[in-house]
């Protein structure tokens, strides 16, 4: 509590803004995974909390801090770093996943196993 | 140099974490922090991973820049896309011949597209070197196909030739 104390009004207003601005992405981006349709279009949804709400939400706490302690808390910058290495693992799993089950059911829209490359030498 | 210090980046990102997470700049801590980092990166030199060969650090930079820009707009873009009454169906799979094929840049363009909301990296054929990635709103493929080609292809082979 002393070091809520310790910031000043019109801080404490911006930290809530980014906060907020944060969380409402990614109530947005969880919003978007119950309301798109396929699976594909589904998993788009969600990265909005992992990228611009995450950024948000780090710089409120950087904020925070800075005002409360007098020293900016620059190891939150080490969870952003993190989660967006991370990410891609998940998602690119889900999405193979997704793809070679589809490619084996014979789901309809979903490209052959060789998609033709435009531009580089064909192999045929 | 090489044989004691394989993956020199690896060794000041620990050094970086350790440091930020110790929230310190006390000699003891650097000094535990550069043994760290050192005994790290050795054993990681173990595993036979290819070098890192960083050959430009100023593209990186500006790279990451244009990313950060590039996120921001496509998360207000998704953003707008979900909240809209009814949301398009535009969505598609869409192909893009590579140039890159070193390990690194790969991962780094798999992490800038997944960062990047409205786009998923789905799949990449290393025989044919085409990348396959999913799309929510196809506006023109021509032009998204020319925009990760210049925008992220361009400087990641400069900065991993």
């Amino acid at each position: 509590m002393n070091v809520l104390a310790a910031v000043p009004g019109w801080v404490a207003l911006v930290i809530g803004a980014l906060v907020i601005a944060g969380a409402l992405l990614a109530c947005i981006g969880s919003a978007g995974l119950l309301r798109l349709d396929t699976f594909y279009r589904r998993v788009h949804a969600p990265t909005l909390g992992t990228t611009l709400g995450m950024y948000l939400v780090l710089a409120g706490t950087i904020v925070f801090f800075w005002a409360g302690e007098g020293r900016p808390a620059l190891h939150v910058i080490l969870i952003g770093v993190c989660v967006s290495i991370t990410t891609p693992i998940s998602l690119l799993l889900l999405a193979r996943a997704a793809l070679a089950r589809d490619r084996r059911e014979g789901t309809a829209g979903i490209p052959a196993a060789d998609p033709p490359a435009t531009g580089a030498d064909g192999g045929e | 140099m090489t044989r004691w210090l394989p993956h020199p980046w690896f060794a000041l990102w620990l050094l970086v974490a350790w440091l930020l997470l110790q929230q310190s700049l006390a000699a003891p801590t650097i000094v535990l922090g550069i043994m760290l980092a050192l005994a790290l990166s050795w054993s990681l030199g173990k595993l036979g991973l290819p070098r890192v060969r960083v050959r430009s650090l100023g593209t990186l930079l500006l790279l990451l820049v244009r990313v950060f820009a590039d996120i921001v707009r496509a998360n207000l873009a998704v953003a707008k896309i979900i909240v809209s009454p009814s949301p398009r169906h535009t969505s598609g799979f869409v192909s893009i011949p590579l140039e890159i094929t070193s390990p690194y840049a790969l991962a780094l363009l798999a992490c800038i597209i997944t960062a990047t909301p409205g786009t998923i990296w789905v799949s990449h054929d290393s025989l044919r070197r085409v990348l396959m990635l999913h799309v929510l709103d196809v506006v023109d493929e021509a032009a998204l196909i020319d925009h990760i080609r210049q925008r992220y292809e361009q400087p990641l082979l400069r900065i991993f030739r």
